[in-house]
């Protein structure tokens, strides 16, 4: 588990939800060494891949961060070659292959969510091992242990653009709530066919629950 | 149009002084000695009509196929040196197999073409290989972009057609299949029609026997490449050799 990685590690939460139109990819921003010393309280989990394809990384950062590297130029120039914007689906194989043909020495997982004109919104999911797996919302981090309950009891399917930032913004105030490994401010992105929109909601802006 | 290239034709690393690479005319003057074979694109889907001219009452039927599998959707039709075109089909085989496996998905066939044409034209470089001496045509269906066809040739080029033929009769099977509307057409009408014109640029004089080989991909098989069904085949032969007898009947009658 997270726990068990040496250095910089994103104890994180991270997750991506598909709604009526597009896909909500969200994370929070803290990163722990040793899971008591917070070394950025602002970093950036969700990495471009391309115009309409998001990654966020949980796992060591430094593996992370080397992956989508290769990943993200691997992506853009199968997208020249193709002469078309890539598949969400060949942009999550990308990561796989590079998790699965690694995975002695890496420690990385992703969650890969955009939109295609073939498929529309999706979101996929790759392990740590390499595994790949397609769903209409995942979670992922270590806080993500902590708000299964949640996700699997507010997701419904076709949500409108609104509910689903509710729902993401919620999840991730949940776990950020309990998790001490993730916190700081919580980023989403919205990837529909028109574009992508940065959202950041800082902190003390996050919704509070009972106890807060 | 032949011309002797001498002294510049015994390499392809060389040019002739009008600027033509005489190795790769004549790798292309090898599948003007085979037999026919055409493809045709219509509306949903891609029909492959192949003349396999039958050298030896020995031979198994169906055997020495000249229309190859690439991947589940993707199917090529050669005309020209069959252990090249063999060769080839493993090079084609490969490349359709990587790009699933890097990319989760299957391979564009404008993609797959061009591939497979660069890898053609880098043995039209060098002196130490030869050109390969077949050309093919590849085919696909799939729902989003519909069905597609290609040809690449001995020098490495690689074009999209509503429909194109190779081999001895080409020019004859391209008037033929000029004639189709067959942007309007189904596969089941196409069936028909590629088996008619394979039927009509058939030499029975120069060549004796020959045996009919018809794949189709397309809506009516669900984007897989498949040979087509014996009995569609059997329908489709009888409606080409009724179509020539009528011909012929006709041709009496203006007598």
């Amino acid at each position: 588990m997270d726990s068990q990685i040496k250095g910089v590690s994103t104890g994180t939460t991270i997750l991506a939800v598909t709604f009526n139109g597009g896909v909500i990819i969200g994370s929070d921003s803290r990163a722990s060494i040793g899971g008591y010393y917070v070394s950025s309280k602002t970093i950036n989990k969700l990495i471009q891949v391309h115009d309409r394809i998001f990654c966020c990384i949980a796992g060591s950062l430094a593996d992370a961060q080397a992956v989508t590297k290769a990943a993200k130029f691997q992506i853009s120039f199968h997208s020249i070659q193709m002469e078309s914007p890539p598949l969400v689906k060949a942009a999550a194989s990308v990561l796989k292959e590079l998790c699965y043909n690694n995975k002695e020495e890496l420690q990385a997982g992703f969650i890969t969510a955009g939109w295609d004109r073939k498929k529309g919104p999706q979101v996929y999911t790759v392990a740590l091992g390499g595994m790949l797996l397609s769903q209409p919302f995942t979670i992922g981090g270590s806080g993500s242990t902590y708000i299964y309950g949640y996700a699997d009891a507010k997701y419904k399917p076709d949500m409108s653009k609104e509910e689903c930032l509710q729902f993401a913004t919620n999840a991730l105030a949940l776990a950020m709530g309990r998790d001490n490994v993730s916190g700081g401010v919580a980023h989403l992105v919205v990837i529909t066919e028109e574009g992508v929109e940065h959202v950041v909601i800082p902190g003390d802006k996050l919704p509070k629950f009972h106890n807060e | 149009m032949s011309s002797i290239g001498t002294g510049y034709d015994l390499s392809a690393s060389t040019f002739s002084p009008d600027g033509r690479v005489f190795q790769v005319e004549y790798a292309m003057k090898a599948v003007e000695n085979s037999s026919t074979a055409i493809g045709i694109r219509c509306k949903d889907g891609v029909v492959f009509g192949v003349e396999k001219l039958v050298l030896s009452k020995l031979y198994e039927q169906g055997s020495n196929k000249r229309i190859f599998n690439v991947d589940r959707h993707v199917g090529m039709a050669v005309a020209g040196l069959l252990a090249d075109a063999r060769s080839l089909s493993e090079v084609a085989r490969e490349e359709a197999s990587n790009f699933r496996s890097n990319y989760g998905h299957n391979i564009p066939l404008k993609y797959l073409s061009e591939r497979v044409a660069m890898y053609v034209h880098a043995y039209t470089l060098y002196s130490a290989v030869r050109p390969f001496g077949c050309s093919f045509i590849f085919g696909s269906y799939d729902q989003d972009d519909g069905p597609q066809l290609y040809m690449v040739d001995p020098s490495g080029i690689s074009f999209g057609y509503w429909g194109c033929a190779i081999g001895k009769a080409k020019q004859a099977a391209k008037t033929e299949i000029e004639k189709l509307q067959m942007k309007d057409m189904t596969c089941r009408e196409l069936v028909k029609e590629v088996a008619k014109i394979i039927y009509i640029v058939h030499d029975e004089v120069k060549d004796k026997a020959f045996e009919l080989e018809l794949s189709w991909v397309g809506e009516v098989t669900n984007g897989k490449h498949e040979l087509v069904p014996k009995d569609i085949r059997v329908e489709a032969e009888k409606y080409a050799k009724d179509s020539l007898e009528e011909e012929d009947d006709s041709d009496e009658d203006n007598m």
